[in-house]
C-alpha cells in the first residue's frame, strides 16, 4: 500500500461510518468531530471500520493520532510499515 | 378484536402520515412485530404492535396524515373467530384527514453521489438542500465540480419551500414546543456535582485495551448504567406528572438524548436499563445511534421515556443544564470527562473529572434527593466492574 492508497483508504471508511458525506470533501488537518459533527460513536464506529480494513490492533491510547486525515494517513503508514506493508 | 391505534410518540406529536404497511390482512401477528411505518416530525417511525393476532383488517390509506389516536388497524385475538363471520356489517373505514403523497424516507436516500445535470451533489448536501427547501439545481459546485457542505454554507438563507425526510423546520418545531411547555410548567431546580471519574475510566481503559476494536465500550455506557442503577435508589426521578400527580415508572426507560448532523436532536428510549450488561447497553446504543441517523426509530423507542439523560460526550464542554421533557420529572446532564488539578488525600493530582447535573421537577421533587442521586452515581462509578 502506498500512502496515497492509505488516504483513500482512510477516506472510504470514514464514508462508509457516515453514508450521508459521501464525497464530501475532506480537511486533512481539521479533526473530523469538527469538520463533520463527529461524536464518540461515530469516532468509534470509524477506527472499527480501520480496524477491518487494516487488521491493525489500534489501542484507545492511539485514538488521537487517528482524529484528522493527515495524522490518521501518517499513522496507519508508521504501524504498516513497521510490518512490511507500506512502500514509500 | 383489539383497535389498533396511531399511537403517540412523545409530547410533542400529534399527528403522524402512513407510509408503508410491513403487514396485510391475514397476516399473522407477534407483539414486538414491525406493522406499519409512519413519517412524523421525528422522521419514519416504525410502529410496533403490542398483541399476539391476526391483522384482520386495515383502515387507514397510505399517504394519509392522522391525528394520533386514529384507527390504523383492526387485530384479531387468537381464538376469536374473523370478523365476517361473526357480522355482516362492514368495518367503518376511517377517511384520511389530508391525503399528501408518500415521501422518500431518509432510511432509502442514495449513499452514491447523484449526478445533477454536469454536477454532482453528496448525499448530506442532498437532504440539507431538501430540507431548506434549495433547488440543487440553482448551487454553484466547488472546484471539484461537487456541491457539498461547503457550497451549501456559501448559500443565503431562504425561507423552506418543500421537504422530504427528517423536516429540519418541523424538528425544530416540535422542539419548541416541548421546550417551551416544559418552561412554561415544569418549575425547573438543578443540582451537579463535579465527580472524579478516574476509577471509572481507568477500569475502562484496561477493559477495552483487552477487546478488539468491535467490542469495546464508549464511558457514556457506564455513565448510563451508573445513572440507571441511581435512579433505582431515589425512584422519585423516575416516572410522569400526568394529571396533577406523580406516576412511577415501573421500570427505568431512558431517553438517550442523540443529536442529527446538521441540527436537531432525537431521544429515543432503552427500557430496564438498570438491568442490562454492559456490553447489551452498548450494542443497543449502537443500534440506536445508527438508526437515528438513517431517520428509521421504533415506536417503543419513541413512547414517553421515564427519563432522559444527555450525555455531552468527548471534547465538548463541562456542563449542560438540560430542560425537563414533559411529562418526565427529571433529566440528567453529563459533561465531558477531562484532565483537571484535583485534591486527593490533601494532595494535588491530575484526575479525570466529569460534571453531573440533575435537573428536577420542583412539584414532584426536592433539591434533597438530587443530591442522594449524585452520591448514589458517585459510588457506582468507583466500583465499575460491578456495574
Amino acid at each position: 500500500m502506498t500512502p496515497q492508497a492509505l488516504a483513500e483508504l482512510v477516506k472510504r471508511t470514514l464514508y462508509d461510518v457516515a453514508p450521508d458525506l459521501e464525497g464530501e470533501a475532506i480537511d486533512p488537518d481539521i479533526r473530523f468531530n469538527e469538520q463533520f459533527e463527529f461524536d464518540s460513536m461515530d469516532f468509534l464506529n470509524f477506527i472499527a471500520g480501520l480496524h477491518h480494513a487494516t487488521a491493525l490492533e489500534l489501542p484507545e491510547r492511539d485514538y488521537q493520532r487517528l482524529t484528522t486525515l493527515a495524522s490518521a494517513v501518517d499513522y496507519l503508514t508508521e504501524k504498516l510499515t513497521e510490518q512490511g506493508k507500506v512502500r514509500q | 378484536m383489539t383497535d389498533f391505534r396511531m399511537p403517540s410518540l412523545g409530547a410533542d406529536m400529534d399527528e403522524g402520515t402512513l407510509v408503508e404497511w410491513l403487514k396485510h390482512p391475514g397476516d399473522l401477528l407477534r407483539r414486538g412485530d414491525i406493522i406499519a411505518v409512519v413519517e412524523t416530525q421525528k422522521g419514519a417511525i416504525e410502529i410496533e404492535v403490542f398483541h399476539d393476532g391476526v391483522l384482520e383488517q386495515t383502515h387507514a390509506a397510505l399517504g394519509a396524515t392522522l391525528p394520533v389516536g386514529s384507527l390504523l388497524a383492526t387485530i384479531r385475538m387468537p381464538g376469536e373467530v374473523p370478523a365476517e363471520q361473526v357480522s355482516a356489517v362492514p368495518e367503518p373505514i376511517l377517511q384520511p384527514a389530508a391525503a399528501v403523497p408518500p415521501q422518500p424516507l431518509p432510511s432509502q436516500a442514495k449513499v452514491s453521489i447523484d449526478v445533477l445535470g454536469q454536477f454532482r451533489i453528496t448525499p448530506v448536501a442532498r437532504i440539507i438542500a431538501a430540507r431548506s427547501g434549495i433547488d440543487p439545481g440553482h448551487i454553484l459546485p466547488g472546484s471539484d465540480g461537487i456541491i457539498g457542505l461547503r457550497e451549501i454554507a456559501q448559500l443565503p438563507q431562504q425561507p423552506p419551500k418543500h421537504r422530504i425526510g427528517i423536516d429540519l423546520d418541523e424538528m425544530r418545531k416540535a422542539i419548541a414546543a416541548a421546550m417551551a411547555r416544559s418552561k412554561r410548567e415544569i418549575p425547573h431546580y438543578y443540582v451537579g456535582s463535579a465527580l472524579d471519574v478516574t476509577v471509572m475510566s481507568d477500569w475502562l481503559s484496561s477493559e477495552n485495551a483487552k477487546r478488539p476494536v468491535p467490542e469495546r465500550i464508549l464511558s457514556a455506557v457506564p455513565i448510563i448504567k451508573a445513572c440507571a442503577l441511581a435512579l433505582r435508589k431515589v425512584p422519585e426521578f423516575n416516572g410522569h406528572f400526568t394529571d396533577g400527580r406523580f406516576l412511577p415508572g415501573q421500570t427505568i426507560k431512558m431517553g438517550i438524548g442523540i443529536a442529527l448532523r446538521g441540527g436537531g436532536l432525537i431521544a429515543p428510549a432503552i427500557d430496564m436499563m438498570e438491568m442490562l450488561p454492559l456490553d447489551d447497553i452498548m450494542r443497543r446504543l449502537t443500534d440506536l445511534v445508527a438508526r437515528v441517523r438513517g431517520g428509521r426509530l421504533r415506536s417503543s423507542e419513541l413512547s414517553e421515556a421515564t427519563v432522559t439523560i444527555s450525555n455531552l460526550g468527548d471534547d465538548s464542554a463541562d456542563m449542560v443544564l438540560p430542560i425537563i421533557y414533559p411529562p418526565q420529572v427529571a433529566i440528567i446532564g453529563v459533561g465531558q470527562i477531562a484532565v483537571r488539578p484535583w485534591v486527593v488525600d490533601g494532595r494535588l493530582e491530575p484526575r479525570k473529572i466529569a460534571t453531573f447535573t440533575l435537573a428536577g421537577d420542583h412539584r414532584v421533587n426536592d433539591g434533597r434527593l438530587a443530591l442522594r442521586f449524585l452520591k448514589a452515581v458517585e459510588q457506582y462509578l468507583k466500583k465499575p466492574e460491578a456495574l
